[in-house]
């Protein structure tokens, strides 16, 4: 497959990350700032939580970001095991961080939002609980990657655990179908949003900003990597002499 | 075959034993992840009165009555199919409303009803102004 080997040489790579990495960062900042201005003083209130319901605007993209950050790495990781791209490895290794503080993110804005809202910090419902699983497989992942490398591995074993965890994506996403759960159904869908227009708005913008801001973060985490190894390769090549 | 394929082959062999067995596992789930009872669970199944468990549904319009000792209110809980009446001595959360979900901790009562020491108030998928809530449940819900 040449397209995919094109993709895959780290010069090529470079020669897109190093523009793209700037537009996508800042123009993420933008969108996130233009969202929360939107979301806190040009929508109304909702009829039944009042001001609570912003919080939405960062708990939503957040909890986007935990399960796309899963996603491409998963596929990263499939990519990297078929194919055997080093630059899918690395990629899926660099977003693995913000992917975890994403979930963090979520994770704590819902806390904060089920207290006024639920009258609860935390239930050990069927959503809270398996977005609670991700995190700690965030977690695993990042010190599996870790054990891997210490110990001179080629990735394959975090890559196959990588493909392995996106089982729990299906089952975040059904959790409030499949069960009856204290967190509520879910408010986007294909076929349309049980959120009004008027306040729907700004989440948009804030999950286009979010998506964003995380793909530059990534790509900055990915150009480190490659510099890194770099400048290993060079060490090894100096002290051969 | 090119090892190339048998890789891709085997991952794709391997995505679907995932899919497969966490298929498995949620169908063996499926009642025992569920957050609740629902009012027509109670109804079927026979939960001991000593064991603590949640009631959940929507409170009946037109059920909440305040008690005389003043911190203890009586409501009905629904689930469309069958009713309980739940009685809960203490302060309830902000969005507690008739016509509302709630979660009822606590146990069944011997001589019927349920006995609340926690209530939180589960609200639905839809967000709108107070100004469109009165159009409220013209809007449907994504899953129904």
């Amino acid at each position: 497959m040449p397209s995919i080997h094109a993709l895959a040489n780290p010069t090529r790579f470079l020669k897109i990350a190093r523009p793209a990495t700037p537009v996508c960062f800042w123009s993420g900042v933008a969108l996130m700032l233009f969202a929360a201005w939107g979301g806190l003083t040009r929508t109304p209130p909702d009829y039944l939580q009042g001001e609570t319901v912003r919080i939405m605007y960062i708990h939503v993209p957040a909890a986007w970001l935990g399960l796309g950050g899963w996603a491409g790495l998963a596929t990263a990781s499939f990519v990297y095991l078929v194919w055997r791209h080093p630059l899918a490895a690395l990629a899926a290794r660099a977003i693995a961080v913000p992917g975890a503080l994403f979930t963090a993110l979520c994770l704590v804005t819902g806390s904060i939002w089920g207290r006024p809202t639920w009258g609860t910090w935390w239930q050990w419902d069927g959503r809270l609980t398996s977005m609670l699983l991700l995190f700690f497989v965030y977690l695993a992942y990042l010190a599996l990657n870790r054990a891997d490398a210490e110990r001179g591995g080629d990735g394959r074993i975090p890559a196959l655990f990588g493909i392995a965890g996106s089982v729990l994506l299906p089952i975040i996403h059904y959790s409030v179908v499949w069960w009856n759960t204290l967190h509520q159904g879910q408010s986007i869908g294909l076929t349309g949003s049980t959120i009004d227009a008027s306040m729907l708005w700004p989440l948009w913008y804030a999950m286009a900003g979010f998506t964003l801001f995380f793909t530059g973060i990534v790509l900055m985490r990915m150009r480190t990597m490659l510099a890194v190894q770099k400048v290993e390769a060079r060490m090894r090549r100096m002290a051969r002499g | 075959m090119k090892a190339k394929h048998q890789r891709l082959t085997l991952g794709l062999l391997a995505v679907a034993a995932i899919v497969g067995a966490a298929v498995l596992a949620l169908s063996a789930l499926r009642d025992q992840a569920s957050f609740f009872y629902s009012p027509s669970d109670l109804a079927r199944d026979h939960v001991s009165t000593d064991k603590h468990i949640r009631l959940g549904g929507m409170v009946v319009t037109g059920s909440v009555a305040k008690l005389s000792d003043g911190v203890t209110t009586r409501f009905a809980v629904t689930d469309n199919v069958d009713q309980i009446t739940v009685v809960y001595r203490g302060i309830l959360p902000d969005l507690f409303r008739e016509g509302s979900g709630v979660v009822a901790e606590g146990h069944l009562a011997p001589g019927g009803g349920f006995v609340a020491d926690n209530i939180l108030a589960k609200h639905d998928e839809r967000y709108m102004p107070p100004q469109v809530a009165g159009a409220m449940h013209k809007t449907k819900s994504l899953d129904k």
